[in-house]
């Protein structure tokens, strides 16, 4: 089922939640709301669910305005961060609630949640209490609970966040396999980018109440639309300098910049990802600073070497790829050639400070 | 110096001053008790423990606590609820009335209650013309112990109100349950461990309430005489030795009771263990 969002706002007494958000989702995608703290993401999902009603704006399931109803009428599954799961009752009850308060004959909750709990692969812990349950399978039990009433829409609010690291990696895997199978329109919520990109077709990412940019995790984080998105979607090293001209002054290299092409010379804020710099021993034929390597990371999937350049008085990171990082070998101490392969200037309008 | 010695430090002495204390104060007692009642042959204890008389002092004691502590843990439900759930103006003055029987001397609420239901009193100038008597009989008794129990439930109950989440209700609206449903199958059934809790305190407390209990009612033998004033008007006669061998009983009865009702709230909460 399609879910549209239309002109939708919020406030809670004089704090401004969601201000004028437009929001297409599509039948069977699977999207995350993408942001930090108080941006909103929550408040929208929430929404969606009917468990806020916006002041303003309609929320349509398919054609239907579902803007005043309530949550009951909405036959949608919605998953907690803190599972929400009713500790007074075993794994079975607590899949088997909404069959119950729908009266599903006994036959049938009985082989249901025995279906739901094969897909959330907890098999045998039907007669366990929440409390018997680590903190992934409570998840699971939340998330099949939240299918047992064969929902529409499927609304997860940051499902994974109080979960550890590995735990979490597995379940978002697993809920996009679970998505694979099942084709329910499901909207979810998080603040972990690397949650969004791995788990959702589509991306809203959100900030101060608004739709910063949507698309595909490929198209966002290729494209960042404004500072923020780029900033919140990685680390960044940032780069001062000004433009005038079309184009932009930068410490240790110039670029052409034909989006602004006025005399007046006004400062520009340039973003460059640390795995879109290069290091090397001899000056490249295009722009580069010289600078000294101050620490190397080696562990893990990349190396991480953080250099400073003593002529502009900046740090940057780097990371290098374990091959680039064992043919150079760079050392503390030592001095090289750091030239940005990709570097993204935003018009001073984004306004946005880092 | 034992192997396995235990990290939080003071164990012996906090244990000890604990086992001193109980026992100076609660198991001392019960052997003076125990010795004072010895002195009964068993056919003047059975004299003394099961006549018409005591039959009856147990039976309305036992019946207007209950009955009290019924009425309790429904009202606090609801007080409880309301201090917790709600914003409302001067909450917190509220909040600390409901202190208030621990603090006031019982005989004052037993005063108060019986100027306030009298014939000319303010609520007995209304009730007894529709026929409710409350003053002089069974159901002041009830009245006065609801009064005396009440803080103990609304306490229990308040913590465990405060530590349930929202998103519990969230969840179960989501999946289609109704207010009735929410409560009855969500919010009702974690609530039962405190109230039987609550239950058992204000039974317990009613039990052995005496102060305000003989200024309400009528403390008639046979009728409305309840086993504090029994025990008190056996001492005076003077017949020190029975008043304990009833006291005996009755604490025997009390004991039971409250041990099968940490039963129901053991049963009750055994989800959690």
């Amino acid at each position: 089922m399609s879910i549209s969002i239309e002109h939708v706002s919020k406030h809670f007494g004089k704090f401004q939640a969601l201000t004028d958000i437009n929001l297409e989702v599509g039948s069977g995608e699977l999207v995350a709301l993408l942001g930090p703290s108080g941006s909103g993401k929550t408040t929208l999902l929430r929404i969606i669910a009917g468990l806020e009603t916006a002041n303003a704006g309609v929320v349509r399931y398919q054609d239907l305005d579902m803007t005043h109803s309530r949550p009951q009428e909405r036959q949608i599954g919605f998953v907690f961060q803190h599972y929400a799961l009713f500790r007074h009752m075993t794994v079975f009850e607590n899949v088997a609630f909404g069959m119950r308060i729908r009266k599903t004959p006994n036959v049938e909750v009985a082989k249901r949640v025995k279906e739901l709990l094969h897909l959330v692969r907890l098999e045998g812990l039907e007669k366990r209490y929440p409390a018997q349950l680590s903190g992934g399978q409570r998840q699971r039990v939340a998330l099949a609970r939240a299918l047992g009433v064969q929902p529409r829409v499927l609304l997860l609010d940051e499902p994974f966040g109080a979960l550890d690291a590995k735990v979490r990696a597995e379940l978002r895997q697993w809920l996009r396999q679970l998505h694979d199978q099942m084709h329910v329109t499901t909207i979810f919520v998080t603040h972990d980018q690397e949650e969004a990109f791995e788990v959702a077709d589509k991306v809203v990412v959100m900030q101060g109440g608004k739709i910063e940019q949507l698309g595909t995790p490929q198209e966002v984080f290729d494209h960042p639309a404004n500072a923020f998105v780029m900033d919140f979607l990685g680390n960044v090293n940032v780069f001062h300098g000004r433009m005038q001209s079309g184009k932009v002054h930068l410490p240790g290299f110039e670029m052409a910049y034909p989006e602004y092409d006025h005399d007046v010379a006004q400062t520009a804020t340039a973003y460059v990802r640390p795995h879109e710099v290069d290091l090397d021993r001899v000056a490249p034929n295009g722009a580069a600073m010289q600078v000294k390597v101050l620490q190397v990371h080696p562990a893990g999937s990349v190396a991480k070497v953080r250099v400073q350049s003593e002529e502009f008085g900046m740090a940057l990171n780097i990371e290098l790829s374990l091959d680039r990082y064992s043919e150079l070998r760079p050392k503390q101490g030592e001095f090289l050639f750091a030239s940005p392969r990709k570097v993204r200037v935003f018009k001073p309008a984004d306004d946005y400070v880092i | 110096m034992s192997s396995n010695r235990r990290i939080l430090p003071g164990f012996r002495l906090s244990l000890g001053v604990a086992i001193t204390y109980l026992s100076v104060m609660l198991v001392v007692p019960l052997v003076v008790c125990l010795m004072e009642v010895s002195k009964l042959t068993p056919a003047q204890f059975l004299n003394a423990v099961w006549t018409e008389r005591t039959r009856s002092a147990y039976y309305v004691t036992l019946t207007t606590s209950f009955y009290a502590a019924v009425i309790d843990v429904v009202l606090g439900l609801l007080l409880a609820w309301v201090l917790v759930r709600y914003e409302f103006p001067f909450k917190r003055f509220f909040d600390s009335l409901v202190d208030l029987p621990f603090a006031l001397p019982t005989a004052v609420a037993g005063l108060v209650y019986s100027s306030l239901y009298v014939a000319n009193g303010w609520y007995g100038r209304i009730l007894v013309p529709m026929g409710i008597k409350v003053d002089n009989t069974n159901l002041g008794i009830v009245v006065v112990l609801v009064f005396i129990g009440l803080p103990f439930v609304v306490r229990t109950l308040q913590p465990v109100l405060e530590s349930m989440d929202a998103d519990v209700e969230e969840a179960a609206a989501s999946m289609g349950a109704n207010r009735s449903q929410i409560f009855w199958r969500v919010l009702l059934p974690p609530l039962a461990p405190a109230m039987w809790t609550g239950f058992s305190l204000t039974f317990a407390r009613a039990l052995g309430e005496f102060g305000s209990v003989i200024f309400i009612a009528a403390n008639k033998q046979y009728e409305s005489e309840i086993v504090p004033v029994l025990i008190v008007s056996r001492i005076d006669e003077p017949a020190l030795t029975e008043a304990t061998a009833v006291a005996m009983v009755m604490l025997l009865m009390s004991f039971c009771l409250l041990m099968a009702i940490n039963y129901l709230e053991w049963r009750s909460a055994r989800y959690a263990h």
